[in-house]
């Protein structure tokens, strides 16, 4: 009788626990071979948004204990408006309520540099940080809204599903700044919350994420 | 006879070497180009509450770039440096390093802030272990997570450069980032890398180290 279905112990090679099957170096056998450890959860696309939002257990998105370690990549992100309040890129983390209004305390400081040799610092920026505060962080101030201006960088969250530690976070990205120049951000900081923080959501300060795209991964550590 | 096992060559698809094996793109057939991602799970450590050190041996040729996730690394007393050194040809981890260190703080009553080089905490030509957070605090919800980047630790050529970037609690509540980089300025390779807390236990929290292909 003809075998019509293989199974894990088909194969010529010694099953191995969450490991996939590869052919081996040479090419002349099998062997168990090991998966990337930044694995893609959500990938979410903004036209004319009011906000991008990663919930845990809606769309898809994974955001719980399934990862130690979260990285939220933020690619050209571009604003509906420039100046007034609509020119904030920033985040909030939600914490057990409908809201994404964690209490939060970072630090945030930038280096800038205009387009004509102008400008060049680093500085502290007191007016961008947050004090056990409940409002969304912000992660680029000042942006340019010019249609080839964005902002674009990369969120780490640390163990957001603990219920024993407070939730440190990193950010470092760049923008074009409404003055005609680049804006290096680095921004850090904790949830200072012992609940999980089970959902993430950006947005611009007013006016909508008119494009770009922010993408979830999951930093598996088996 | 019946088959008792499949071999490499028993599939429709042409083997390639160190290539995984799955479904094409119309799902159709069978297909040899898989490459695992680049960013590989090498191992972990997860504290027990109690422990002197957190040690990694499996250091070498395999990879070129090394990268160490903390997360939630608590000391058993207040006010205590989380650090790391690199052994580099004997069992002591004593590389000779040079540093800069600079950070950046706020604390939770809005009374304070900085973005300041610290030359307490930097190395020259030093043996010593390298801060990369400093006065952690030790309230059961206070800790340290950051990742450290250790380049091409196996080069007899050249100097091992590494690039961390941790933040924290401190004991008086403060948020606080701390941005290291540095070399081990020795052309021995670095086969070990150990965390520990300056003085005390590190009682909770995970290191996990992963290979960049």
């Amino acid at each position: 009788m003809a075998i019509s279905k293989f199974n894990y112990n088909s194969f010529n090679v010694t099953p191995v626990a969450s490991k996939a099957l590869a052919f081996n170096s040479d090419a002349d056998g099998f062997t168990t071979a090991s998966g990337s450890s930044m694995i893609l959860i959500k990938t979410l696309t903004a036209s004319s948004s009011a906000n991008l939002s990663f919930v845990n257990g809606s769309s898809d998105v994974v955001l719980d204990d399934t990862y130690p370690v979260y990285k939220f990549l933020c690619i050209n992100c571009h604003p509906s408006q420039q100046g007034g309040d609509g020119d904030e890129f920033s985040v909030g983390f939600r914490d057990g309520s409908t809201a994404y209004d964690a209490s939060k305390t970072s630090t945030f400081f930038s280096s800038v540099h205009g387009e004509d040799g102008s400008g060049g610092a680093v500085a502290y920026r007191d007016s961008h940080d947050q004090a056990n505060a409940t409002g969304f962080q912000t992660l680029a101030v000042d942006m340019d809204a010019d249609n080839d201006t964005q902002v674009s960088g990369e969120l780490t969250l640390f163990n957001p599903s603990s219920t024993t530690f407070v939730k440190h976070f990193i950010w470092r990205g760049n923008h074009v700044h409404s003055s005609a120049g680049i804006q290096d951000t680095y921004v850090a900081g904790y949830c200072n919350v012992t609940a999980a923080i089970d959902a993430v959501q950006f947005k611009m300060s007013a006016g909508d994420i008119d494009a770009g795209v922010i993408k979830l991964y999951g930093i598996a550590d088996s | 006879m019946a088959i008792s096992k499949l071999n490499f060559n028993s599939l429709n698809v042409t083997p390639t070497a160190s290539k995984g094996i799955g479904f094409d793109s119309g799902a159709d057939d069978l297909e040899a180009s898989f490459s695992g991602g680049s960013m590989v799970f090498i191992s972990k450590f997860t504290s027990d509450g109690s422990d002197d050190t957190a040690t990694f041996t499996n250091i070498d040729s395999t990879y070129k770039e090394y990268v160490f996730v903390c997360t939630n690394l608590h000391p058993q007393t207040d006010s205590r440096e989380f650090q790391v050194n690199f052994r580099d040809g004997s069992t002591a981890y004593d590389a000779t390093k040079t540093t800069t260190y600079f950070r950046a703080y706020h604390d939770e009553a809005d009374s304070a802030t900085t973005l300041s080089y610290d030359g307490n905490n930097d190395e020259a030509q030093s043996t010593d272990p390298q801060y990369l957070s400093s006065s952690v605090g030790a309230d059961a919800d206070q800790s340290t997570s950051g990742i450290l980047h250790l380049f091409n630790p196996s080069s007899t050529t050249f100097v091992k450069h590494f690039i961390s970037t941790f933040n924290h609690n401190t004991a008086d509540d403060y948020s606080q980032v701390i941005y290291v980089a540095g070399y081990c300025n020795v052309t021995a390779a670095i086969d070990g890398v150990q965390f520990t807390f300056r003085t005390g236990e590190i009682q909770g929290g995970t290191i996990t180290l992963y290979g960049i292909n």
